[in-house]
């Protein structure tokens, strides 16, 4: 479990993280999205035992992590951003130290150790120095380390940034292998991946909370949101048919692909009247859909200072 | 077995995984012998003891012991591993302790390399092993004081070079405290007899002299692990203060 409390940092001047508070249960995987510089980072190296907080306080399964740092750090398995390691080591080299360091012996070792290369498929590279992998596999050996001791809480900054679609595929398959008891957090730029992962969403910007949600319900915030889009052949007259109905808001056409998107009036659902509509005009279409909603613009829209503000 | 012996295992591995290491114990070796041998005047001077030996020391650590000391956290925070290091189960004092001995102990296998010029001197005469015994703890002490100056400046920056020209010159300052001329000087503007012997105190060279004499005093043990233990808890706070930038 991780907890915190109007968790602050400042550098300088800056305010980095203005007083975050959440609270993740086990079985979790908290998405953490929010644009560059947002804070989401520090707020993990705060969460991880690295950065000190100015103010407020943070707590790993009830450890603080000021207060009790030691025991709150044996119980994260923290990936850091860029996942940094000791380059001139190999990579059994480099995840036996951290076996020892997190107090790993014996059978225990020797399974972990197993477990931990297997579930990330290093097992072709165990020998190599690390210096000389690939970004993937660099990634894949931080992450190796990250659960190695089995951790309760898991701290993942952006892991899977610079693997390929693949690798990305497996790692998120991993995350979700081991959600069922641990908590977890992510960080990521990608949004499919908060729909991929995370059961849970909190986007930050400026260092605040800005929307704390599951991936689903920030997606009906979507104007997209059962919205019902086609592609005909004669887009204007689509648009002349769908504008007619009640519970239409608005059409849009795409100005490059031409196609037609009609919007809902709040809480109205259209999917049956537009096709309804479509076929009594009798007009064709070559495919239709109903949108779940658009991630990357309720993103945008909640994280670029607001229009409706202004 | 505790953190700061697995971390101490783990840096001292790293020297020789890379050939920093062994071109460290080469400079050191090709240079103390030339010293020893060319400057010192080991043979001319007829005598069978290790003064020309051990009193480049002190020059020929200015140098070569901030090239292992830059390394220590400067490597550490380009490479970001020091986010790594530090979320692991270690206190910060174990980390600094960890590496320090690592980098100490390299240190001190380079300095136990150079065994072949006690067998000369054994061969060619009759020298008091006590005293030598002396100097060989006293360099290494002094080693260990050069070091954890070079510790705290390697934690100032993520630069290496700019850890390396630091670390010099604060050594450099520290050596010279205990130079003639330099007393002299302070001498001349009348500054009262105590505050010279303060200033010359602080010299590595002031102690290091003492011990290599084979003059066992304790002030002078109890100076070194003063210099090493002040010098690291310095480190500890430095890298609190900076780690976040």
């Amino acid at each position: 479990m991780i907890e915190t409390r109007n968790l602050r940092k400042r550098y300088g001047d800056v305010v980095a993280v203005d007083g975050i508070s959440f609270k993740v249960e086990p079985g979790q995987v908290l998405g953490f999205l929010g644009p560059n510089g947002a804070g989401k980072s520090t707020t993990m190296k705060m969460l991880a035992g690295f950065l000190t907080p100015s103010d407020g306080s943070a707590a790993i399964c009830g450890h603080d992590v000021v207060e009790s740092a030691l025991e709150a750090k044996r119980l994260v398995g923290y990936l850091p951003e860029g996942a940094p390691s000791y380059g001139e080591m190999s990579v059994l080299g480099f995840l036996e130290f951290i076996a020892d360091i997190r107090g790993l012996g014996g059978e225990t070792r020797r399974r972990r150790l197993d477990d931990a290369i297997g579930r990330l498929s290093l097992q072709g590279v165990v020998q190599q120095s690390i210096d000389t992998l690939s970004k993937g596999f660099k990634r894949r050996v931080g992450l190796a380390q990250a659960i190695l001791h089995d951790p309760k809480v898991l701290i993942l900054d952006e892991p899977t940034d610079g693997l390929d679609p693949n690798q990305k595929y497996e790692v998120r398959g991993l995350i979700q292998a081991m959600a069922k008891d641990k908590t977890i957090i992510v960080s990521t730029h990608i949004l499919e991946e908060v729909h991929a992962v995370c059961n849970r969403a909190i986007i930050i910007a400026r260092g605040k909370v800005l929307a704390d949600d599951t991936p689903a319900a920030l997606e009906a915030r979507s104007r997209f949101h059962r919205a019902v889009s086609l592609s005909a052949d004669n887009a204007n007259a689509v648009r002349d048919v769908l504008v007619r109905i009640g519970d239409v808001a608005a059409v849009e056409i795409d100005a490059q692909d031409q196609r037609v998107t009609a919007f809902p009036r709040a809480g109205k659902a259209i999917f049956g009247a537009v096709v309804e509509a479509l076929k009594s005009n009798g007009i064709q279409v070559r495919e239709i859909a109903l949108e779940q909603g658009r991630l990357d613009e309720v993103f945008r829209q909640i994280t670029t200072p607001s229009k409706e503000a202004a | 077995m505790s953190p700061t012996r697995i971390l101490f295992r783990r840096e001292l591995a790293s020297y020789f995984a890379t050939p920093v290491a062994y071109v460290f114990i080469v400079i050191f070796l090709l240079l103390s012998g030339a010293f020893t041998f060319y400057m010192g005047g080991f043979y001319e001077r007829g005598q069978a003891d290790l003064q020309p030996f051990f009193g480049f020391h002190p020059w020929l650590y200015l140098f070569l012991i901030p090239a292992v000391a830059m390394r220590l956290w400067a490597e550490e925070r380009k490479s970001g591993s020091i986010e790594l290091l530090l979320t692991l189960p270690v206190t910060m004092g174990q980390a600094v302790a960890g590496k320090f001995l690592a980098a100490w102990a390299f240190i001190g296998i380079a300095l136990a390399l150079t065994f072949p010029i006690w067998i000369t001197v054994n061969y060619l005469g009759d020298p008091d092993n006590g005293v030598i015994l002396a100097s060989y703890l006293g360099s290494l002490l002094m080693a260990g004081a050069f070091l954890a100056v070079g510790s705290c400046l390697s934690a100032m920056t993520r630069n290496q070079v700019v850890a390396f020209i630091l670390t010099v010159v604060a050594c450099f300052l520290l050596l010279l405290a205990g130079f003639p001329m330099v007393l002299d000087f302070f001498r001349g503007m009348g500054l009262p007899q105590g505050v010279i012997d303060a200033i010359s105190g602080l010299s590595f060279l002031t102690h290091f002299n003492a011990i290599s004499k084979g003059v066992m005093d304790l002030r002078d043990l109890f100076y070194f692990g003063l210099m090493i233990g002040f010098w690291l808890y310095a480190t500890t706070i430095v890298i609190d203060l900076k780690k976040a930038d």
